[in-house]
């Protein structure tokens, strides 16, 4: 048994993360002849970068996940594929057409619907050091509140090249290794190709990207890690995991005060320097970020920022997986 | 170290969470109200998602306050 489900681990990280590599360059060269790009300006000159990335993020998700479904069918994949693809698609909506602040929240609530249809939940909520705590009807409200929670987390910390895949690598390893300390083994295969096409996508997406995820990519991204944490039973270490784009979040909305679109905000939180480093802005009117908070310090480069919340994410990482290990100590 | 800060603030909000999460389990989920008969079991239910959705608005306004006085040199800058 735990033989065939480490070549089942092997196999559908194989597919994740080679489907990913080898796609992008060929969706970079589309995008780029239909001139489906955008402006990097953090860039010296603006360069203009391909975007979006989402499908072929997708096509790494939906090629291991329905490998991993032939090989072991449970509605906990069928979870995840479905609730996944339905969050691509309400991306890509954003990534079309300019869309309202609150559109992303509603549909994205909407994506859960499969989870509850199929069941594929269970509504005791667990604790490190306590245990569990079962709340029915409450736990409903939680999955249609967790989805639009970590879709839009994850869009919201895509702000500089390669940080939203390079953070997704990050969260989801660490939740992967938890769901294996936790003996969840089934979730933990079905999680690995999520941390893989990220890390495949992170390739083209660091510094100097050639590709953005855009919101398909970010928001569908966010939604699976939502769907696995549920799936796995996993909640509060996966909300570990994210804490850092949760705190760029939980800042963000505390100073803006209201649900909006970064392009929506009257003033950047970060401006430029004479040699082209990233500066906090003193602008009265510009949101507090997890990016100014990192440049409060003095200005730096795109790619120092982008380590310093890696070094974040490593940090958080670690707790996550501290909390697992707390998941079997009871007081 | 430069930021240091914000390791302390993700420190602190991992307290929290498993602290919120002690609360639940240990104060509020054993609490038991039977004067209604027909309605009993909702109502129960309906106090502790009130008392869970107070403690969440408590832990936002706990976290907001530590946000204040970590980051306060860098949010007044």
């Amino acid at each position: 048994m735990m033989f065939d489900r480490t070549i089942t681990a092997i196999i559908v990280s194989i597919i994740a993360f080679i489907v990913v590599y080898a796609l992008t360059p060929i969706l970079i060269k589309k995008l780029e002849r239909r001139n489906l790009v955008v402006k990097d300006y953090n860039r010296v000159g603006g360069a203009m970068v391909a975007r979006p990335g989402g499908p072929s993020i997708l096509a790494g998700i939906l090629s291991s996940e329905l490998v991993l479904y032939a090989f072991s069918p449970s509605t906990g994949v069928l979870a995840i594929i479905l609730t996944t693809s339905l969050a691509f698609l309400v991306g890509l909506a954003d990534d079309r057409k300019v869309l309202g602040g609150w559109f992303k929240p509603v549909a994205l609530a909407a994506t859960a619907i499969p989870i509850i249809m199929l069941g594929a939940y269970d509504y005791h909520l667990a604790f490190p050091l306590f245990g569990t705590v079962k709340i029915p009807a409450l736990y409903l409200a939680l999955i249609i509140f967790m989805i639009p929670i970590t879709g839009n987390t994850i869009n919201s910390i895509d702000v500089l090249n390669g940080v939203a895949s390079g953070f997704m690598t990050i969260a989801s390893f660490a939740l992967t290794i938890s769901l294996f300390i936790i003996h969840n083994y089934d979730v933990a295969i079905a999680s690995l190709p999520l941390g893989f096409v990220s890390l495949a996508f992170y390739k083209y997406h660091k510094f100097p990207s050639r590709i953005f995820p855009g919101d398909s990519g970010a928001v569908m991204l966010g939604a699976m890690y939502g769907t696995i944490a549920i799936v796995g039973h996993v909640e509060v270490i996966a909300a570990v995991a994210l804490l850092p784009a949760v705190i760029n979040s939980f800042l963000f909305l505390s100073s803006v005060k209201r649900i909006i679109e970064h392009r929506q905000l009257k003033a950047n939180p970060v401006t430029h320097t004479e040699d082209f480093k990233l500066m906090a802005t003193t602008e009265k009117d510009a949101p507090v970020t997890l990016v100014r908070l990192i440049l409060a310090h003095g200005p730096m480069t795109e790619k120092e920022v982008g380590h310093a919340i890696f070094k974040l994410a490593l940090f958080s990482g670690a707790l996550a997986i501290i909390t697992a290990i707390m998941m079997d100590i009871k007081l | 170290m430069n930021g240091i800060q914000i390791f302390v603030f993700i420190g602190i909000m991992w307290v929290l969470i498993i602290v919120g999460g002690g609360i639940l389990i240990s104060i509020i989920a054993p609490i038991s109200i039977h004067s209604f008969d027909r309605y009993g079991d909702i109502f129960d239910s309906g106090i502790k998602a009130l008392i869970a959705i107070f403690l969440v608005i408590a832990w936002i306004f706990i976290i907001s306050k530590i946000k204040n006085w970590i980051f306060q040199k860098q949010i007044k800058h």
